[in-house]
């Protein structure tokens, strides 16, 4: 369950944040979930409340916000249905994936003297 | 100070960040990229299930890629048995013992590469921890990540584990010599399976014991060493006067 390390690297950069803004402590992150990131929000979630203890974050809550995979042709920019084949039906080209594999760190709420 | 009244208390000010949270991982594993494309060195993330037949790959492909010099960091979580293996197949082979830990990630890599001849090496194969999830959402600095899917663990493994398969450029379809006694498993499906979760989806059907696929798999090697020295020469061209 990498959840863990995924949440050791969030804290980490959220403590790099606070420090270079002179921050106390995190009053609140948000955070970006892509639907094929390979992070499952629940498994996070939990991760995240073990493990903010004793940290800049420990009173801060963790909100997740879920972004669904969606796979593009990069010529004609229709968006392809779920489950199909990854290529352009109507260009056969490749599709690219515009959406869905982010674990992005998006804001921070910071509490400054 | 709130800054407003004076009142001494804190201010909650909301900071933009935008940024990646495995950044620190990628911003480590560019550094290595870079140092195997200035020696020229193929670096390979090998990915698969437990059983997947990651290390009979690798055996076989020490015996086809004579002339070469192999190296591998073999990721488990306990004992040595792999490296052991490769060893034993040829291969310049190091252990990475995790622990706990369910993938390897840039610091393992580079932290083994330091106990690890590695600078005069062709190809350098990371042998991840068997496991179909973790392990695709790492960057090693590879060039490219190679996962084995064997005929034994179902057709329906791609979609089942789409972000794995999503991160191969290459998938090498396993142990095809046992598809006889498997009359329930076909290529075709695996191959339908395969095009819904990778984009330009390129696999080679391979057996370690009968060596079939293999020419295809060691030709593929070498093409996407060339490769990596056409990119690299432009940019030390730039360097040399």
């Amino acid at each position: 369950m990498h959840e863990y390390s995924i949440v050791q690297a969030l804290l980490e950069q959220a403590a790099a944040e606070a420090r270079r803004h002179g921050a106390r402590s995190v009053h609140r992150l948000t955070v970006t979930v892509g639907e094929l990131s390979g992070v499952e929000a629940t498994l996070l979630a939990t991760a995240y409340e073990t493990f903010r203890e004793g940290t800049v974050c420990a009173g801060a809550p963790l909100e997740i916000r879920a972004v669904k995979a969606r796979w593009q042709c990069p010529w004609c920019e229709r968006t392809l249905e779920r489950g199909a084949v990854l290529e352009c039906p109507r260009c056969a080209r490749p599709a690219r994936l515009t959406d869905g594999d982010e674990i992005v760190l998006e804001t921070l709420e910071l509490e400054v003297p | 100070m709130c800054g407003v009244c004076g009142c001494g208390d804190p201010e909650v000010v909301s900071v933009e960040v935008h940024e990646r949270v495995l950044s620190a991982n990628e911003r480590r594993a560019n550094h290595l990229r870079d140092h195997f494309r200035e020696r020229g060195l193929l670096a390979i993330n090998l990915m698969g299930s437990p059983g997947a037949g990651k290390t009979a790959v690798l055996e076989a492909t020490a015996a086809g890629c004579r002339g070469r010099k192999l190296g591998a960091l073999a990721g488990d979580l306990a004992t040595d048995h792999d490296a052991t293996r490769l060893r034993a197949a040829g291969i310049e082979s190091a252990s990475i013992t995790t622990g706990s830990a369910c993938h390897l990630d840039a610091d393992l890599v580079h932290h083994a590469l330091h106990h690890f001849p590695w600078t005069n090496l062709d190809y350098l194969f990371i042998e991840n921890v068997g496991n179909l999830v973790c392990p695709a959402i790492y960057d090693l600095g590879q060039a490219a990540n190679v996962v084995a899917l064997s005929v034994t663990e179902g057709e329906d493994k791609p979609l089942k584990y789409p972000v794995m398969f999503k991160a191969a450029d290459l998938v090498l379809i396993t142990k095809v010599d046992l598809l006889p006694h498997l009359p329930g498993v076909r290529l075709e499906t695996i191959a339908d399976a395969l095009s819904r979760v990778m984009p330009s989806p390129l696999f080679f059907p391979v057996s370690a014991r009968t060596g079939e696929g293999l020419p295809r798999w060691t030709a593929w090697l070498e093409e996407r060493r060339h490769l990596l020295r056409d990119v690299a020469t432009p940019e030390l061209a730039r360097l040399v006067p």
